[in-house]
């Protein structure tokens, strides 16, 4: 083992990458001059590296060359082993490893007994090497790649990562020569790889990332205010991934075969493993076209098999699976303390998001107001698959200036760690009647204090004197049931999504409206002009303290005033 | 983060009785907050953690962000060329141009090899706006273009690697003339010949070079300073100096000789270069004191081992010596003592034996004094009987005891006061365990 030396580096010798480390797929970003973030191809031209690593006659062979060798050489191919990493034996799940090497317990970590050298005998590598060895051939890709030597990466991580995961994921890397500059959670990558984007603004806004994997779905709420990003809620889901859908196809391809062969290719482990490879193509040709082949040849005892399915069938046979998605969704959605009516975005990530009926599927979820990125609904969507890497390379630029102590400094609790505040802040104006005011949000709820936010408000058409008041405000969905039907039970308190009806009820109107709360300040802006604006600025303090600033826009002056802090 | 909001409804107007000190009036407080961890991730975060480690207020970030962007510009700007232009310069003919600098043309000769591509683009468009020809028109003046072609080659060859590289060769104005001994004389020795070297240095295909350094450079840092230069790996070359082979083809001989001469003059150039750094370096080195300096040290270490070592040896042959004559000295001496104690003790020998004999003698007159301690004359047993005691009492007792009890017999005349003596003496013998009562034949 040739462990090439840990040191850190100065900030000005630093050649960062970003890191996508998936069960499944590992992918490598890096950043262009212009600071864009763009997925580098290895050696093969693959931009998703399938992180498998395969040994034949003391040769390592990874990603694509890897996966070939599921077929002939399982016992020598190791894959499936990110979530391994830092836990011990008892706490892993071998489900996915079983058509490949089989992982067992070696002084308390998780090892693989492979051949992973010339001659006949077989050594146990370590889980630690193994994720050593993927980082060694994922920093040569990126090193031959860019002509420059790579010394340092962010790297992405589920957000269930624990501190033990987290350390061996830095050693292990630390031992291919990679210096782990931070490691961020994969839906904010997502998150960042979207806000990072030319045309993007910056605003206050509830994310969805629904990150659908190869071997587990992870999806997160974040609430991102002013580009800052604070998750509200995860769930993580090992039943409905990828790999189930495949099994879907593998099992619908099998009982073909069996009708014409009467022989079960899902027996024989090799036949098992072409079966596997075959549908995952299939599955990916169904994300792009509406008809795709699967053909195996000599499937099993020497038969081939080929075969055809559209997309049609295949969302039929594979509606469980979606049908989990959703719940996935909506389950953390609610979690979160939000509504759907609440979420401005859904950002779908992994390979399996290019699936179109998934992103229809979150598409009918959501109100119509809510953008679903995903390739299939939006034409400008990022690559799903390539949404952790690059998230990962911007940090990386952003970052890779800096000292590593300044990192840790500033990503120390102390510093991300704030008050969130509980209620919007808003303004009160008028529609029509005199009296009563409508709300609208200048702070909102789950924003990171301190914070600042400005609106301009139009006074009212003959101008004069007008009246500022600052006001708490809290959401609530309203339910209004069409009256044709008053079937419904009306059990609905309004305050709580009452569960997606199923799709027999009626259609139920749903809105979200502000109810106003406390009143904290008043505020008169004297002898506007007509037909003018009035901006209010809010300056929420760390220690909850707020400063309010209303003048006219365009005209000096104006009135500002304190709250003290509670 | 100045996202403004257009709140598209109208605010109310000022209800009637409303008033307030300033115009503004607190009402409440915000509710209680929930504390959440914010992913240190993104731009703003970073700004985010700006603003908490310098506890700024947005305000002032602002402001402290402002002030360096403005600083960054100004920074640039400051890096601008501005040098005189020479009107000999200005003058120039653009056929001439091997002979031009062209980084004075370019106003750059601060920098020459040292110019960054990028400062050579600025540098022109500068030159270019304000030598262009047509500006020159406008102002009035006659069309003359030839300033202007002047920058558009310097440009050529400037921004063209190989070619920059080829006048780099034979730009003079890099070059910095090694001191004579005279001007190394008041002590700026390492300062002249560190910036002839640094020059020097620039023609080296491996980079970093060593430097000069000072009078308190290390024995190692010289000697891969003197190896560097003797090894010099030099990428200059002379192609700039070519004489300029015609390029019509009616004469093939003539071209082919021209290039034959430009090529055995290049390698000339090329060898003299050498050989003026060899001795360049020569040079530097004779009179480097630093050398002299190492050479005492290394002498005067090695001079020291061998003296140390002769000492040493000296020191040992001179222990050595002493040791024998000490030991030499010490047997003379002990020989001595043991005669003169062998005769004292020869002598006090024969006094003791004298003094025993003596002694002895007392002894037995005692007995023969008390007649044997009978009345009349002693039967022959008795005195055999008496006298076998006093032997057996001498044959047990030492000079020293003989002595005192001789000293106490003598002069005793009375038998039984010299008998009492004589049974307490016994009794002492016996006592001590020195003879048996069985023995003892009269004195028991």
């Amino acid at each position: 083992m040739t462990a090439e030396s840990v040191t850190t580096t100065a900030p000005a010798e630093r050649y960062a990458i970003g890191i996508a480390f998936g069960n499944s797929n590992s992918s490598i970003a890096v950043t262009s001059t212009d600071d864009k973030a763009e997925v580098i191809a290895n050696e093969d031209g693959d931009r998703q590296i399938p992180s498998i690593l395969s040994y034949v006659d003391g040769e390592e062979y990874n990603g694509q060359q890897a996966k070939q060798q599921l077929i002939r050489n399982s016992g020598n191919t190791v894959a499936h082993f990110r979530d391994f990493l830092g836990q011990d034996f008892k706490s892993i799940d071998p489900t996915h490893c079983h058509a490949s090497a089989h992982p067992h317990e070696n002084n308390s970590t998780v090892a693989f007994t492979i051949q992973d050298k010339e001659g006949d005998e077989k050594s146990t590598v370590t889980i630690s090497e193994v994720a050593t060895r993927q980082f060694r051939r994922l920093k040569q890709s990126a090193s031959d790649f860019s002509g420059k030597q790579v010394n340092s990466a962010v790297i992405t991580i589920p957000t269930n990562f624990s501190e033990n995961q987290k350390s061996a994921l830095i050693k292990s890397a630390g031992d291919a020569g990679i210096e782990v500059l931070q490691l961020i959670h994969e839906p904010i990558a997502a998150l960042l790889a979207y806000d990072a984007r030319q045309e993007s603004k910056v605003s206050d806004k509830n994310v969805v990332v629904a990150d659908l994997g190869g071997t587990r779905s992870d999806v997160a709420v974040i609430a991102s205010r002013g580009g800052m990003y604070t998750i509200l809620a995860t769930a993580h889901d090992y039943e409905f991934a990828g790999a189930h859908l495949d099994k879907v196809l593998q099992d619908h391809f099998s009982k073909e075969f069996i009708k014409w062969n009467s022989i079960d290719p899902r027996e024989n482990a090799r036949s098992l493993a072409k079966l596997k490879l075959e549908s995952e193509a299939t599955k990916k040709a169904l994300s792009i076209g509406n008809n795709a082949s699967f053909s195996v040849e000599s499937l099993a005892e020497g038969i081939d098999f080929s075969s055809t399915i559209n997309r049609l069938r295949y969302e039929t046979i594979a509606r469980k699976v979606f049908d989990g998605f959703n719940r996935l969704v909506e389950g953390v959605v609610k979690k979160a303390g939000l509504d759907v009516l609440d979420i401005d975005e859904v950002i779908m990530s992994g390979g399996t998001s290019h699936t179109p009926k998934i992103a229809a599927n979150f598409q009918s979820i959501f109100p119509e107001s809510t953008a679903v990125l995903a390739p299939s609904t939006t034409p400008t969507a990022i690559n799903p698959s390539e949404l952790q890497a690059r998230g990962a390379a911007l940090q990386a630029s952003l970052i890779q200036e800096y000292e590593l102590e300044d990192i840790e400094q500033s990503t120390h609790p102390a510093v991300t760690t704030v008050k969130h505040l509980t209620n919007a802040i808003g303004v009160l104006s008028i529609s029509g009647e005199e009296k009563k005011g409508i709300f609208t949000p200048i702070v909102t709820a789950e924003t990171a204090v301190p914070a600042r936010r400005t609106v301009h408000v139009p006074v009212p058409k003959e101008g004069g004197d007008v009246l500022i008041k600052i006001v708490e405000g809290g959401s609530h969905i309203k339910v209004t049931k069409p009256e044709l039907k008053p079937k419904e039970n009306g059990n609905k308190d309004d305050s709580d999504d009452s569960e997606e009806d199923s799709d027999y009820e009626p259609e139920e109107q749903r809105e979200k409206i502000w109810r106003v709360g406390n009143v904290l300040a008043e505020a008169a802006v004297k002898g506007t002009k007509k037909g003018g604006k009035v901006e209010v600025m809010i300056n929420v303090a760390g220690d909850l303290g707020v400063t309010v600033t209303a003048r006219e826009v365009g005209e000096k002056g104006g009135v500002r005033g304190n709250l003290s802090a509670p | 983060m100045a996202s403004h909001i257009q709140v598209p409804l109208p605010l109310p107007v000022v209800p009637d009785g409303w008033a307030a000190d300033k115009d503004f009036k607190a009402t409440g407080r915000l509710s209680a907050a929930t504390q959440r961890g914010i992913e240190p991730v993104g731009p703003h975060f970073l700004a985010h953690a700006r603003r908490a480690r310098h506890k700024r207020t947005f305000s002032e970030d602002d402001r402290i962000q402002a002030q360096e962007n403005a600083k960054k510009v100004e920074d640039d700007d400051s890096g601008e060329i501005s040098e005189a232009e020479d009107p000999m310069m200005l003058s120039r003919d653009a056929k001439e141009w091997k002979q031009q600098d062209h980084y004075a043309v370019l106003g750059l000769s601060k920098y020459r090899f040292k110019a960054t591509e990028e400062q050579i683009k600025r540098a022109h468009r500068k030159k270019v706006l304000r030598h262009h020809p047509d500006k020159k028109a406008a102002a009035g003046s006659t069309e003359d273009d030839s300033f202007f072609k002047c920058i558009q080659k310097a440009t050529e060859v400037l921004l063209d690697p190989a070619k920059r590289r080829q006048f780099d060769s034979v730009d003079d104005g890099a070059d910095v003339e090694p001191p004579t001994k005279k001007q190394t004389k008041d002590g700026k020795f390492y300062k002249l010949w560190g910036s002839c070297f640094k020059a020097e240095g620039r023609f080296s295909r491996v980079q970093p070079v060593p430097r000069f350094g000072d009078e308190n450079s290390s024995k190692e840092d010289v000697d891969s300073f003197y190896n560097f230069f003797y090894n010099f790996d030099s990428w200059r070359s002379f192609e700039y100096q070519d004489e300029d082979v015609p390029d019509d083809n009616e004469n093939r001989d003539q071209k082919r000789h021209m290039e034959r001469k430009n090529n055995n003059a290049r390698k000339k150039k090329k060898n003299e270069d050498t050989a003026r750094l060899r001795k360049l370096v020569d040079d530097a080195m004779a009179g480097d004191e630093r050398i002299k300096k190492f050479r005492q040290e290394a002498n005067a270490s090695k001079n020291k081992k061998r003296l140390d070592k002769e000492a040493a040896e000296k020191k040992a042959k001179e222990d050595a010596q002493a040791e024998k004559e000490a030991a030499a000295k010490a047997a003379k001496d002990a020989e001595e003592k043991a005669k003169v104690d062998r005769e004292q003790g020869k002598k006090a020998k024969e006094v003791a034996k004298a003094a025993v004999k003596k002694n002895r003698r007392v002894m037995k007159g005692s007995v023969k004094d008390a007649n044997y301690f009978v009345s009349g004359s002693a039967p022959a047993t008795t005195v055999d009987a008496v006298l076998g005691d006093v032997e057996l009492v001498q044959g047990k007792i030492d000079p020293d005891e003989t002595a005192a009890l001789a000293a106490r017999l003598n002069g005793l005349k009375v038998a039984d006061e010299i008998k009492s003596v004589w049974t307490g003496e016994v009794k002492r013998l016996v006592d001590a365990g020195k003879i048996k009562a069985v023995d003892v034949k009269v004195f028991a």
